[in-house]
């Protein structure tokens, strides 16, 4: 038996195909997931932190309620207008894109200043992250979320000038569809953050 | 040959996700993402529901369908992506929350009562 027909009858000698990209949906889909977990930590420590205010201040004397639902209200306007740019996307036209991923980032940008300036003010207050065991729990998934949006926001501007230079080639589309994902991923943890953390703090 | 396999293969694989993302279903998930978050908000903002517990419940209730919502419509889930591949790493991701979080309020609060009548606690504040 010749050493040929002996690989060939183990290894595949004629290569399927395997396309650039072809996984990446799928690989990028698990990052989140691991994401996911990364939050779900964060927000065990949370339920478990959220009611040690070391005599300090509480969700009651903190949260601002009609901010948070203006907040919200521009990550998911963000969503839609992300969505629009992907249905934009599919038909071709590129400065379609380019105009709903401006104003999906313009969103994202608005959310970001309602966020901070909310983190500003609790600081100025005194409600720091090192003033109790809630607010360190509060800062560390807030913020940890804020981070991602952050990033998130990098990437769009990112993919907005490789789309403006090199137009929608299948490898930018492929990009466009794994921010799809966790732009709005970004938008399912949002839920718990104001469901967990505001709305149930003011609650309590 | 290699090079011909490759371009064959950018045809095939346009749409990096596999998925056909429609204005309807867009739409869709934003009208019942903006009802199912006005709705706790108005709840909580005007007391309706007097009992916390019940309020929590029903609070958590929304925000659960909500995530639905967001999967189905804006993450386009469903069992046909990737083989269905992408759902089972979700469904593996949901059984992992649910065990990390229920599992640390669990131990947790159980230690916290456990706690309680320690001597070092002066303040009688949980």
């Amino acid at each position: 038996m010749s050493s040929a027909e002996l690989t060939g009858q183990y290894y595949d000698l004629h290569e399927h195909d395997h396309p650039e990209g072809g996984s990446t949906a799928l690989g990028f889909w698990i990052y989140l997931m691991s994401d996911c977990l990364i939050f779900a930590m964060l927000f065990a420590t949370f339920g478990v932190l959220g009611g040690n205010y070391a005599a300090g201040p509480g969700p009651k004397d903190l949260f601002d309620l009609p901010l948070v639902a203006v907040n919200t209200a521009m990550l998911l306007f963000s969503s839609i207008t992300y969505g629009f740019a992907m249905i934009a996307m599919q038909s071709g036209k590129k400065n379609l894109v380019l105009l709903w991923l401006a104003i999906t980032g313009l969103f994202g940008a608005a959310f970001l200043g309602i966020e901070l300036t909310e983190f500003h003010h609790l600081i100025e207050e005194g409600a720091g992250p090192q003033r109790s065991a809630f607010l360190s729990a509060f800062f560390t998934l807030v913020g940890t979320h804020g981070l991602h949006v952050t990033f998130g926001s990098i990437w769009l501007v990112t993919l907005m000038v490789q789309v403006g230079r090199f137009g929608l080639t299948t490898a930018n589309q492929r990009r466009l569809a794994c921010l799809s994902l966790f732009w709005h991923f970004l938008d399912v943890v949002w839920i718990g953050v104001f469901t967990f953390v505001y709305l149930m703090g003011v609650l309590r | 040959m290699a090079d011909h396999s490759h371009a064959h293969g950018h045809d095939d694989h346009g749409h990096g996700a596999g998925f056909h993302a429609s204005l309807k279903d867009y739409v869709t998930g934003f009208v019942l993402s903006v009802i199912l978050t006005a709705i706790p908000f108005w709840l909580v903002m005007s007391g309706a529901i007097a009992d916390k517990g019940t309020a929590a419940l029903v609070i958590t209730g929304f925000a659960a369908v909500q995530v639905v919502v967001h999967m189905i419509y804006f993450l386009h889930m469903n069992a046909k992506v990737e083989q269905g591949w992408n759902l089972m790493a979700l469904i593996f991701t949901l059984l992992l929350v649910a065990i990390v979080i229920s599992g640390t309020l669990w131990v947790m609060f159980h230690l916290n009562a456990n706690m309680m009548p320690m001597p070092m606690r002066t303040d009688g504040i949980g």
